[in-house]
């Protein structure tokens, strides 16, 4: 154990402080003043030390005394995370309001997981067995799920005693022959990955329910993808979707620097909600980070790393984990603003030079992998980025998209219209559809690429059309095209709009999505027919048949009514004489 | 006894340092004495063992080298009480209209600390403004911050005014109490705003907060902090449901651009501070309501653009913070429609928690997104007219077009003391949305068609 050492702080400027007389190692937690406030050694320099501190430092003096804990920013990983809400810097939310009252206040520190509360252990090794680390030693039931309890990735040994019961995350559980302690609680210092033994390729898709991601922008279980969009395009609607309807176990919320107001909708809709899968409350696979935009900047910059810290913690474990974290930007823009305290040399737009690869270090850090364990596991990564003025040119946005394989473009000329998810379908991309293919025809539809493929093709056809029906006016075009232009508005109106507060549109299964959009191609092969026979478009446009596609989408008998209006169909065409 | 030091070794634009001191708290409040036996107020910037730089708020005209400089030991702190109803303050809290010094039944920090978000409570009460634009396409609830985004020469004021007046929460009694704070509005500007509260009577429910044009622009950084903390206290001690007029930003944040040049940092964009998402943030994130207390902080920040642009630093980083905006329209403006609110750019991010059955009426969501969709389109198509004429278009979308139009001239505009209830403007929607095909109302459920749709109710 390092001894802890004390100094003097020598300068206070805002959330930086130097000080003296300590010689602490970089990345060290320190307790600055008579407040004892968080902080992080930021730099080394001669015998001063400079110390980004996580709290308001008014009223700190020259001359306060500094505290080396000896340790780097970690968090507690073991049962009671789900559910929890955490500051930037692991302190429970609720606890932190028990103790202070309804404002957030300095110099309180509350351990992230609950030290009294008991939890029922079964042991799954027995005594004897030789175990490496990372290991699964045992289960405790937790909130949705089984929570694996591992030894920590140091440890290893012969088991010489575990035993079965009630602990808290402190007590002993048993022994190695290594000397040691086997508890269901460790710590893990958040700037550094977990380890895991090899990283698989994402070739399973990340299931969300939303129709224009999973049909034409899928997400691999372990891939990455940005979410960039100017302010009010439904950024934080579309994450909040997400985590609610993505098929993954587990499901880790940073609110980087966000609206305070919009974290409290996510804190009293998350327990509402309940999980389609389990039935159980949604909290109950969630683990939230909060740390709103007037809460310490140092804290923020902390956050995001808090959350991929627990995020790999249940990977470990076997689960498939997706973490939301709106917004990188916000968190960039924490890196600038300590940088700038620390008259760094700024790189583009006073960014730190550094911020490119602090970037790629994060999502570096998802992935699908085998674990110490054994276990496969993954971690998908959602990252929300607030280019400033919309311009996506900034480097947040350009230095996050060289990383991320998948781009969910949110527009607000589609905002402008009420076309949500505000999801471009011209400018967004994802790179993951080759690889997802073989699951796609395995397990929902032979043709699925097929469909996807054409209405692509159709929306893309559509936005050239445009162009010319700007200069000339859409009456200017033969009957086939305008057909297009009809096929393109159903894509976009009945399947890629969505409604996220509609109980039944809010999630489209992919079995749903395909017949759904299969529906639409078969009207659209109709209708080519139709006019082949020189049917006029208006007649086949006001089909009844055409209507009811759009509004089955909110219908409780949606999956019986797309079969009824399909084979309705083709009898209102037949009338046509196709 | 406080000690008075007379070693100042510099004085640079709005900071003073000094040398030689005891060791001094971070933020703490300065006061200096001139030579002339005037006192200027200050806080600490930057504390170190050699030098400690101080910030003047009432700027450093006058003050010499030979001048005092006290520490007094303790950050600012605002007295409140409950008779600061009614009185008008300057900028930094000291009483203008002649009235008895306040006494505090409190002294607070102005730094606020953030409110919990675990302690937030989720705000869904509807406020009827009684502006269509606003009730119907925008609605505001209680505990949000919704700024105006202006540009100069538009009537900005008059929209702040109007809210301020009409502003409830359907079905109860409780009257809104004000706090306004002005940082460097010229003096025409703010009596007109003392007028019209005198003249409605709001002025009795009102704390004021004046920094004007010719005040120190250090000050304009103390006046919203110290009305948010007025509002904090009326509103979680005294249960009263506030609203915070903040006018105007862009003054504010010139006045953040001019402290940071001043203290030599690096700038982020456009020479703003690079923590000014920081700092904006500390400001608007005192809106809201807290579990438990039945007040409320509904914050309306008034910002005018330079140059129109939204993209500027202030509007765009305003706009990530606060839960939408309202945007003012030049193009409005000039067709003689008031208010001129842009209502396709603008936003009310919380709508969503204060609409529907229980708050106003169950086909609200639907009838808004019908007429925003509607709207789009009809803006579109008006671009196609002036290429190809109107002739060219489809029955159809000549009835998007015309929509277009009745929407700016009946919806938007309304006259500045027309109270609209939600009901009218949902009533009036669904008269202008009855113009066009039946079927092209995509986004309304059928049952609320059946229900509500002038010619195919149900009857």
């Amino acid at each position: 154990m390092a001894e802890k050492k004390k100094g003097q702080i020598t300068r206070v400027a805002g959330p930086v402080v130097t000080a003296q007389g300590v010689s602490p190692r970089m990345y060290d937690v320190v307790f600055v003043g008579d407040l004892k406030l968080m902080g992080e050694v930021i730099k080394l320099v001669g015998d001063k030390t400079v110390i980004q501190v996580y709290e308001d430092t008014s009223g700190i003096r020259p001359g306060e005394e500094v505290v080396d804990t000896g340790a780097p920013l970690q968090v507690e990983l073991g049962p009671g995370l789900l559910s929890s809400v955490y500051d930037g810097v692991q302190r429970p939310l609720p606890v932190l309001r028990d103790k202070q009252g309804d404002f957030v206040s300095r110099g309180v520190t509350a351990p992230g997981l609950d030290r009294q509360k008991k939890w029922k252990f079964t042991p799954t090794v027995k005594k004897g067995a030789d175990l490496q680390g990372g290991a699964i030693i045992g289960e405790v039931p937790e909130g949705n799920i089984v929570h694996k309890v591992l030894l920590p990735a140091d440890a290893k040994g012969k088991v010489t005693s575990i035993s079965e019961g009630e602990f808290a995350v402190e007590d002993s559980i048993g022994e190695l022959d290594s000397g040691h302690e086997m508890r269901l609680m460790q710590r893990w210092p958040v700037r550094h990955s977990r380890p895991y033994v090899d990283k698989l390729l994402p070739d399973i898709p990340l299931v969300t329910g939303q129709r224009v991601l999973d049909m034409l922008f899928p997400l691999a279980k372990g891939g990455t993808a940005a979410i960039p969009g100017g302010f009010g395009t439904g950024k934080t609607v579309t994450s909040q979707q997400l985590s609610k309807w993505s098929d993954a176990q587990i499901v880790v919320y940073v609110g980087c620097g966000e609206r305070g107001n919009e974290m409290t909708e996510v804190l009293t809709s998350f327990p509402e909600l309940e999980d389609p899968k389990t039935g159980k409350p949604l909290m109950g696979r969630t683990v939230l980070v909060a740390n709103t935009s007037n809460m310490p900047v140092a804290a923020r910059e902390a956050s995001v790393y808090t959350g991929i810290t627990v995020a790999e913690y249940y990977r470990d474990m076997g689960y498939d984990v997706s973490l939301m974290a709106d917004s990188t930007s916000r968190w960039a823009e924490a890196m600038r603003e300590i940088s700038s305290r620390l008259e760094e040399m700024p790189g583009e737009e006073g960014y730190p030079a550094y911020l490119a690869s602090r970037l790629s270090e994060f999502y570096e850090r998802c992935g699908r992998v085998k674990t110490l364990s054994g276990e496969t596991g993954s971690i998908s990564v959602i990252g929300a980025v607030s280019p400033s003025g919309g311009d996506f040119s900034e480097p947040v946005t350009q230095n996050t998209l060289r990383i991320v394989k998948v781009f969910w473009a949110l527009d607000s000329k589609l905002r402008e219209r009420r076309h949500f998810p505000a999801i471009n379908w011209l400018t967004s991309y994802s790179l993951y559809s080759p690889i997802l293919e073989d699951w796609y025809v395995k397990n929902v539809a032979e043709d699925w690429n097929k469909l996807r493929l054409w209405a692509m093709e159709t929306l893309q056809k559509e936005s050239e059309l445009q162009e010319i029906v700007q200069l000339v006016g859409s009456d200017a075009l033969p009957e086939e095209q305008r057909l297009t232009l009809e096929v393109a508005r159903m894509i976009r109106e009945f399947f890629l709009q969505q409604s996220a507060y509609h109980p039944v549109d809010t999630y489209s299964p992919l079995k749903r999505q395909y017949d759904y959009m299969s529906a639409i191609r078969k009207f659209s092969e109709l209708a080519k027919k139709a006019i082949a026979l020189e049917v006029p478009l208006d007649r086949i446009a006001s089909l009844k048949c055409r209507a009811d596609l759009g509004k089955l989408k909110f219908e409780e008998t949606i999956d019986q009514d797309i079969k009824t209006v399909s084979a309705s169909m083709d009898k209102q065409f037949a009338e046509l004489g196709v | 006894m406080v000690k008075e030091y007379h070693t100042i070794s510099q004085i640079a634009g709005p900071l003073v340092f000094v040398e030689k001191t005891e060791p001094v708290g971070y933020g703490e409040l300065v006061l200096i004495a001139l030579p002339d036996g005037s006192t200027k107020r200050g806080q600490v910037l930057d504390s170190s063992d050699e030098v400690v730089v101080v910030q003047v708020f009432e700027g450093t005209g006058g003050i010499d080298k030979a001048s005092g400089v006290k520490f007094l030991g303790e950050t600012v702190k605002m007295p409140v009480s409950k008779d600061m109803l009614g009185r008008i303050l300057s900028g930094s809290g000291d009483p203008l209209d002649k009235g008895p010094p306040i006494i505090p039944e409190k002294r607070l920090e102005i730094i606020g600390a953030a409110i919990n978000p675990w302690a937030r409570d989720n705000p869904r009460e509807f406020i009827q403004t009684g502006i269509s634009s606003i009730d119907g396409m925008n609605t505001l609830v209680r505990g949000q911050k919704l700024p105006i985004f202006s540009g100069s020469g538009l009537p900005h004021n008059d929209i702040a005014l109007q809210i301020a007046r009409q502003s409830k929460v359907v079905g109860k009694k409780e009257e809104f109490a004000v706090v306004f704070a002005a940082m460097g509005i010229t003096s025409e500007e703010a009596q007109y705003f003392m007028q019209d509260f005198e003249r409605t009577g709001a002025l009795k429910r009102a704390v004021v907060f004046l920094n004007l044009a010719d005040d120190p622009a250090i000050e304009r950084l103390l006046t919203p902090k110290l009305a948010l903390t007025t509002a904090e206290y009326l509103a979680f001690d005294l249960n009263m449901h506030v609203l915070v007029i903040l006018t105007d930003i862009t003054n504010y944040c010139e006045a953040l651009r001019q402290i940071g040049a001043a203290r030599e940092e690096v700038p982020a964009r456009r020479g703003y501070p690079g923590y000014m998402y920081t700092d904006l943030a500390s400001m608007y994130e005192r809106a809201g309501r807290i579990k438990g207390k039945t007040g409320s902080i509904t914050q309306f920040p008034i910002l005018s653009m330079p140059g129109d642009d939204i993209t500027h630093p202030i509007p765009d980083l305003t706009g990530y913070i606060t839960e939408g905006q309202i945007v003012a329209s030049r193009d409005l403006h000039r067709k003689g429609v008031f208010p001129p609110i842009a209502v396709e750019r603008s936003l009310s991010r919380l709508m969503g928690q204060g609409i529907g059955p229980g708050h106003t009426r169950e086909d609200h969501r639907a009838v808004s997104d019908q007429l925003y969709a509607a709207y789009a389109e009809g803006r579109d198509l008006r671009g196609l007219v002036a290429i190809v004429g109107k002739e060219a278009l489809s029955e159809r979308d000549r009835k998007f077009l015309d929509f277009a139009d009745s929407f700016e001239d009946r919806f938007v505009r309304q006259g500045k003391d027309e109270d609209r209830t939600i009901a009218q403007t949902l009533d009036l929607g669904w008269e202008l949305l009855s113009a066009l095909p039946v079927d092209s109302l995509t986004k309304i459920d059928r049952k609320f068609i059946e229900k509500y749709h002038p010619t195919m109710k149900k009857k």
